[in-house]
């Protein structure tokens, strides 16, 4: 078991109101599994993320991540944690504007009591593995968003963490490039990677095995995606939208879509 | 590499990189450090040319010197004349014989007096009567010739030693020796020529000069005020010898025991000890000034460093959440500030440098026209290390604050920050 969850909550007070931002979770991830939490805004998904990344520690219950308990550990040792457990990937890509896409990618392993020596291979394998070979001098300044993303996931990668946290990790992307990272994303979980990812588009979350469901602090519903009621509804809809355009204009471009996507290359082949 | 010295290596290389970034912010930032470096720098290398100067002036002047003067205090008033108290060979008799810490006693009298040789009369040139030891205390030997001796002096002979500047300005033939001058239109024959001292701390000119046995000079002068001028063993013990010149002087005058000295006792050392607190006051007034630029400076530091953070604070964010513990941020931005204040040492320091080159060349280029000479001056090592270590403290402290206001950010604020 990578996460174990047990009655986490996390309360902040404002003034003198309390607000539950999440009121009792219990969550477990296995290894390898790709995870995708969803919910409206105050749901307490960006909560939870926190907590998962050890940004933030909750007010009580317990974070079990590699059957460590997170939650009993002081700063320094969360961060060495952050460090070494967990690559996290942001809306805004979080790069270091003037620094090289390599300098980029080897921000954690300065930061890294492990390797030292080949840190420079590390980060070009990471780039690689990203599809960046050819942008590695490049400043992050003189990217396009999606490859930004792509040095972020790059980043994250790098110190060959036990799990990926993605928050909203498209949300600034445009269609095309949000099927790449997407795409990318697949393609580590297929690898073996273990992958969080938080997000309020069904079309990303499709791609996940499963997916989790907050409502005002609490687990509102925890499916594989194929069994999600929400989500089997959105991508039927979504088909039939499509059937509906296509007969209107048959040669048009396809529309994006997880679902629409696997038939449609299905289909071609 | 191990881990902490890789991670400090990697800090000092980004905070250059960072400073590097905002050269000019950088070194505005910088700049009361660098005056507060440059002026404490300056003062110290000033301070080493001025007592370098004095002490070389000092020495040549005589160390050792001890001046006693005629005095007559006011509770001796109608008791005791002017006439009374003045210095005479029977002083310097009884100093030589009784008071053993001094090597060297002579009286010495001076007035202007009419001079003419065979070409040139001029109306008034300074004529000293001395004794012989004047010339051990002075370290004035004839160039030519022979000093004046105690037959001289004992059989009031009228002999007189010149400086070359009165052989130049009495246009006596040759080196002189051997000639006559006529001194208040006595004749004189002129037995040696000695060199003209030019110390700046006496106050005697550089001018032609006479010097003719006491006893000759007292026959020749009714009115005089003589002084004497003694040389001690050793510079070290001059409250002894005060003591002792005292009780010599007391018994050679017959003072009665309730009576106050009716004389003077004047070390040379006194007197490098006033240059030596005026120095230490200079000092302390700079050290004043100074201690106000590495404040104002310091507050420059802090308050950059804090525009640094707030800039920088998604970075923060970002560089905590890939794993850098709050010691870490803390190191960063703290060497940051010390490096930011020693760069401004360093500048400061190369600052002081040419000033102080300056001060050793100014007197090369003025020549007569400075007063003092402060070839000596130069920044020693310790004040180099002091500079830093000052810049670096500056650093310390005023980097702490927006150091620790970097370490305590809380990643998930930081990373919402614009």
């Amino acid at each position: 078991m990578t996460i174990e969850v047990r009655d986490l909550r996390k309360i902040y007070r404002m003034g003198v109101e309390r607000i539950h931002a999440l009121d009792g979770v219990d969550l477990s991830i296995e290894r390898g599994e790709f995870v995708a939490i969803m919910g409206a805004s105050g749901s307490g998904k960006s909560t939870i993320m926190n907590i998962l990344g050890c940004l933030d520690k909750p007010t009580s219950g317990e974070y079990i991540l590699n059957g460590k308990p997170t939650h009993k550990m002081g700063a320094i040792e969360l961060a060495r944690v952050r460090n070494e457990q967990i690559g996290f990937v942001f809306q805004t890509f979080e790069l270091l504007p003037r620094a090289t896409a390599l300098r980029n990618v080897q921000l954690p392993l300065q930061y890294s009591r492990r390797r030292f020596f080949g840190s420079r291979r590390m980060a070009k394998r990471a780039l690689e593995r990203v599809g960046l070979a050819d942008r590695m001098s490049h400043r992050s300044s003189q990217m396009s968003g999606g490859q930004r993303q792509r040095v972020a996931v790059a980043r994250a990668l790098v110190n060959r963490p036990a799990i990926l946290l993605a928050d909203e990790p498209t949300g600034n992307l445009d269609s095309t490039t949000t099927h790449e990272i997407i795409a990318l994303f697949t393609e580590l979980h297929e690898e073996g990677q273990t992958i969080i990812i938080v997000t309020h588009e069904e079309e990303v979350a499709g791609h996940a095995q499963r997916i989790v469901r907050l409502c005002d602090g609490l687990i509102m519903s925890d499916f594989p995606t194929n069994e999600d009621p929400i989500h089997t509804a959105f991508v039927q809809q979504a088909a039939s939208m499509a059937s509906a355009r296509a007969r209107r204009e048959p040669a048009g471009r396809p529309m994006l879509g997880p679902t629409r996507t696997h038939e449609s290359q299905e289909a071609a082949q | 590499m191990s881990f902490v010295p890789r991670l400090f290596f990697q800090t000092v290389l980004f905070a250059i990189l960072q400073i590097w970034t905002n050269k000019v912010r950088s070194v505005l930032t910088c700049l009361g450090i660098i005056i507060g470096v440059w002026a404490i720098a300056a003062v110290i290398a000033f301070m080493g040319g001025l007592q370098g100067f004095v002490m070389n002036e000092v020495d040549a002047f005589g160390a050792k010197k001890v001046f006693i003067m005629p005095h007559r205090p006011d509770e001796l008033d109608g008791k005791v004349s002017w006439r009374d108290v003045r210095m005479n060979a029977e002083d310097t008799e009884a100093l030589r014989k009784y008071a053993k810490s001094l090597t060297h006693v002579t009286i010495v009298a001076e007035r202007g007096m009419p001079v003419r040789s065979a070409e040139v009369s001029k109306q008034s040139v300074a004529v000293t009567g001395i004794q012989p030891d004047w010339h051990d205390i002075e370290k004035n030997f004839p160039l030519a010739g022979r000093p004046i001796l105690n037959a001289d002096d004992e059989e009031a002979l009228p002999v007189v030693v010149i400086n070359d500047l009165a052989v130049d300005e009495l246009r006596l033939p040759n080196d002189g020796v051997g000639e006559f001058v006529y001194i208040k239109n006595r004749r004189f024959l002129v037995i040696g020529v000695i060199k003209s001292k030019d110390i700046k701390i006496s106050n005697d000119r550089v001018e032609s000069k006479c010097y003719i046995p006491y006893s000759t000079f007292s026959r020749m002068s009714r009115w005089q005020w003589p002084y004497i001028i003694a040389e001690m063993k050793s510079a070290d013990n001059s409250e002894e010898t005060r003591a002792e010149v005292a009780s010599v002087l007391r018994r050679a005058r017959d003072l009665r025991p309730a009576w106050p000295n009716t004389f003077r006792i004047q070390f040379v050392q006194e007197f490098l000890d006033v240059i030596k607190n005026l120095g230490a006051g200079l000092t302390l007034a700079a050290g004043v000034l100074v201690g106000i630029a590495l404040l104002v400076g310091g507050i420059g530091i802090m308050n950059i460093m804090l525009v640094s953070v707030s800039e920088r604070t998604r970075e923060i964010g970002l560089r905590k959440a890939v794993g850098a513990n709050p010691m870490v941020i803390l190191l960063q931005f703290l060497i940051e500030a010390i490096i930011l204040c020693m760069s401004g040492g360093a500048i400061g320091l190369v600052f002081a440098q040419v000033t102080t080159i300056a001060m050793q060349e100014l007197p090369r280029k003025m020549g007569d026209k400075m007063p003092v000479d402060l070839s000596a001056a130069e920044i020693p090592m310790w004040a180099i290390f002091l500079s830093f270590g000052f810049s670096a403290s500056v650093g310390v402290v005023f980097g702490m604050w927006p150091a620790i206001k970097a370490a305590r950010l809380d990643p998930i604020e930081a990373l919402r920050h614009e």
